[in-house]
C-alpha cells in the first residue's frame, strides 16, 4: 500500500455504476434485468459507504455495508417469488405487457 | 495501492455492468452481474474492507446471484426476440443517465485527498463486529425480523395453491 | 520483497501439485477400493506391454496413466443449439474455486531457514476460514451454467437438483465451522491448528474432536453432501440422469468435473483434519521437539519437526479421504425430498443448536 488512491475516484466510479443501474432500469422490459439493474444500484451505495469508511476510518460504515447487503437479500427474496407468480399467471416476463391495472 | 491497479478495476467492473444492462440473454446479463459483484469484492479488498469484501462474496455472488440463475433456470428464460433495441430510447436514457452521472460526480465528488493510512485491525472482523453489535444493535434486530418477514413472503408468494 | 514473492510462489506450487497429485491418486485408490469392497477386481487392464508381460501394477497404469491420456486426447464434442460461452465456462467456474481453497489450509508449523521463518500455509488472510465459504458458495455457478448450458432438460434437472442441494448445505457446514470458530476465538486456521496443540489433564491432546464432536458430524456429511458425492449424489445420479449436470461434456472438460469432485473430496478432508483434528499437530510434539507426558525432553532439529508435521497432516487427510470413499460404496442414494428435509430440518436445527450450546459454554468457561 505505497500510495493510495484518491476517495473522490471511489464515488465518481460508483456513479458511473448508478448511472449505468439507472440506464438498466429505464431501457430495459425484461423485470429480472430490470432488478438486476437496481442491485447494482445497491452495489454502488455500498461502494461509497465502504470508500467514505476508509476516508474517515469509521467502522460503522463497513457495518452499515452488512445492513444493506441484508435488505438486498431479503428484497431479491420476496421479487423473485413476485416474479414466479407474475410468470405463473401471465406466463410473460415482460414489463409492458403486465399492465391490468394500468387505468 | 497504485492508480493503475484502479483503472484497470474500474474499467473491468464498468465494463461487466454494462454487459448487463446490454446483454440480451437473461442468464448473459446474470453472469456479468456476478462479475461485476466479484470485481467489486476485489475493489472492496483494496479498500482494507477485508470482511465486507469477503461477506460480499459469500452473500451477494454466493447466494443472491444463485437464487437469480435459479428462478431463470426454472422459468427456462430464453432470449426474448420482442424486447426491440430501439435506439432513440436508448440514447435518450443513455444521455439522460449520462447528465445524471455528471452532475453527482460534481455534486459528490469533492473529495480530493488521500486516505491516511489504516489504524491496525481496520476492516477486519472484530471491528466490525463490535461496530454491528455495540453501536448498530437495534438497526441489526430490525433487519434480522425484515429477513423472517421476507422469507415467509417469499414462501407465501411462491406456493401454489393448495386446492 | 521479491523473496516474500519466490517463497508464496513456491508454497503455492507445492501445494498445488500435491493437490492434483492427490486428486488422481485418489481415482485409483476409489476404482480399486470399490472393487474391494464389492468383491471384484476392478480396473486392471490397461498396462505398458514390455518384457513379454503386461505391466499393470494393480490398476495404476490404468488409472494414472491410460485414463488421464484418454480423457484428454478425446474428441470434444458440444451438443447442438448450446450456449458456447457458458458450456465453456461451467468447467472453469467449477475447478477455480476448489483449487483456491488450499491457500488458507495449513500443512505445517514453521520452516526455519536461516533467520526466516516460513510460516507453512499459502496466505495468512485476515478471514481465515470465511474465504473458505466463500469459495465453496462460487463452486455451485459451475453447477447452474453446467446443467443450463448444454441445451438438455435433463442435464438441466440435474443443475437444479444439484445447486438446491449445494446451498442448503452450505448453511450448515458453515453454522458447524462457526461453533468451531466460537470454540477457539479465532478464524485463522494456522491459529486454530495451534490452539489444538494444548492438553487436557496433562497428557490428552486437546483435538477439535473431543470438544465438538456434532459439529464434526455435521461439517463432514455437510461436505460430502456439498461434493455432490454418495449418498448425496442426485445431481450426478449415475444410475438415472447419465451424468446429470456434466452429460453434455466430454474429454478435457468432463476431466474438469471429474477431478473436481476428488478436489472437493480433499478440501473436505483438509478442512476437517485443520480444524477438528488438530491439523499439522503430531501429539506431544512442539516446536523444539517432543514433550512427552512424563517429562521428558527429546530434541529435534526445526527440518524434522516440519516434516513430522507435514506426515501426520497428510495421514490425516488420506484418513478422511479414505473414509468419504468409503461411504460411497456403502450406503445407498437419498432420495431429493429426503435429501432436503435432512438439510433444512435435521442438520440446520440441530447445528444452530449445537452453536447456542457452545456459545454458552464459551461464556461460562471464560467467566470461570
Amino acid at each position: 500500500m505505497t500510495e493510495m488512491v484518491p476517495t473522490n475516484y471511489y464515488v465518481f466510479l460508483a456513479a458511473a455504476l448508478f448511472g449505468i443501474g439507472t440506464a438498466g432500469v429505464l431501457t430495459r422490459r425484461n423485470v429480472i434485468v430490470i432488478f438486476m439493474s437496481i442491485e447494482l444500484m445497491l452495489n454502488a451505495v455500498n461502494l461509497v459507504f465502504v470508500a467514505f469508511a476508509r476516508h474517515f476510518q469509521s467502522a460503522e460504515g463497513q457495518a452499515i455495508v452488512f445492513l444493506v447487503m441484508i435488505v438486498a437479500a431479503a428484497e431479491a427474496a420476496v421479487g423473485l417469488a413476485i416474479f414466479i407468480s407474475i410468470f405463473r399467471n401471465r406466463e410473460t416476463l415482460n414489463a409492458d405487457e403486465i399492465n391490468l391495472l394500468k387505468g | 495501492m497504485s492508480l493503475g491497479v484502479f483503472v484497470v478495476l474500474a474499467l473491468f467492473i464498468l465494463g461487466s455492468a454494462l454487459g448487463v444492462i446490454l446483454a440480451r440473454n437473461p442468464v448473459r446479463s446474470a453472469m456479468c452481474l456476478v462479475m461485476t459483484l466479484f470485481f467489486l469484492a476485489v475493489l472492496y479488498l483494496f479498500l482494507d474492507a477485508h470482511m465486507v469484501g469477503t461477506l460480499q462474496v459469500i452473500v451477494y455472488t454466493g447466494a443472491i446471484m444463485v437464487l437469480f440463475l435459479f428462478v431463470i433456470m426454472l422459468l427456462n428464460l430464453q432470449t426474448d426476440p420482442e424486447e426491440s433495441s430501439a435506439t432513440t430510447t436508448l440514447s435518450a436514457a443513455g444521455g439522460l443517465c449520462a447528465l445524471f452521472v455528471g452532475l453527482l460526480m460534481y455534486l459528490v465528488g469533492n473529495v480530493e485527498n488521500v486516505p491516511e493510512p489504516a489504524r491496525d485491525g481496520f476492516g477486519s472482523i472484530q471491528s466490525v463486529a463490535e461496530a454491528l453489535f455495540l453501536r448498530l444493535m437495534l438497526p441489526f434486530e430490525i433487519t434480522s425480523v425484515l429477513m423472517l418477514v421476507a422469507i415467509i413472503g417469499a414462501v407465501v408468494l411462491a406456493k401454489r395453491k393448495i386446492q | 520483497m521479491w523473496i516474500e514473492i519466490g517463497i508464496a510462489a513456491i508454497k503455492s506450487l507445492v501445494v498445488l501439485l500435491m493437490v492434483l497429485q492427490l486428486a488422481g491418486a485418489l481415482g485409483w485408490v476409489e476404482r480399486k477400493g470399490s472393487a474391494l469392497i464389492q468383491d471384484r477386481i476392478g480396473a486392471n487392464r490397461a498396462g505398458i506391454p514390455l518384457f513379454g508381460t503386461n505391466i499393470t501394477l494393480q490398476g495404476l497404469i490404468n488409472t494414472l496413466m491410460a485414463d488421464p491420456l484418454k480423457m484428454l486426447t478425446k474428441e470434444d464434442v458440444v451438443p447442438h443449439g448450446v450456449d458456447r460461452l457458458l458450456h465453456t465456462l461451467a468447467p472453469l467456474v467449477t475447478l477455480f474455486p476448489a483449487l483456491v481453497t488450499f491457500a488458507i489450509i495449513p500443512f505445517g508449523d514453521v520452516l526455519v531457514v536461516g533467520d526466516r521463518e516460513i510460516n507453512l500455509q499459502v496466505a495468512r488472510l485476515d478471514v481465515g476460514i470465511l474465504y473458505a465459504l466463500a469459495m465453496v458458495s462460487l463452486g455451485v455457478y459451475g453447477v447452474v451454467l453446467g446443467g443450463w448450458a448444454s441445451n438438455n432438460r435433463w442435464s438441466l434437472l440435474g443443475g437444479i437438483r444439484g445447486s438446491a442441494q449445494m446451498i442448503s448445505y452450505e448453511v450448515a457446514m458453515g453454522l458447524a465451522v462457526v461453533s468451531m470458530i466460537l470454540l477457539y476465538g479465532t478464524v485463522d486456521l494456522q491459529t486454530m491448528a495451534h490452539e489444538q496443540g494444548h492438553l487436557i489433564g496433562g497428557w490428552l491432546p486437546g483435538w477439535g474432536i473431543l470438544y465438538q464432536p456434532l459439529a464434526f458430524v455435521i461439517f463432514l456429511t455437510a461436505g460430502i453432501a456439498e461434493s455432490k458425492r454418495v449418498p448425496f449424489d442426485l445431481p450426478e445420479s449415475e444410475s438415472e440422469l447419465v451424468s446429470g449436470f456434466f452429460t453434455e461434456y466430454s474429454g478435457s472438460k468432463h476431466m474438469m468435473f471429474f477431478m473436481t469432485d476428488f478436489i472437493e473430496v480433499i478440501i473436505v478432508a483438509g478442512l476437517g483434519a485443520t480444524l477438528f483434528f488438530g491439523g499439522w499437530q503430531v501429539p506431544w510434539l512442539y516446536r523444539d521437539g517432543f514433550h512427552l507426558p512424563g517429562g521428558t525432553l527429546i530434541e529435534l532439529p526445526n527440518l524434522v519437526v516440519a516434516l513430522l508435521q507435514v506426515a501426520s497432516f497428510t495421514i490425516k487427510v488420506l484418513v478422511l479421504c479414505w473414509f468419504q470413499i468409503m461411504v460411497r460404496w456403502t450406503l445407498p442414494r437419498f432420495r431429493y425430498d429426503q435429501l432436503m428435509n435432512l438439510g433444512w430440518k435435521g442438520m440446520l436445527p440441530l447445528a444452530l443448536a449445537n452453536v447456542v450450546v457452545t456459545a454458552i459454554a464459551v461464556l461460562l468457561v471464560q467467566d470461570a
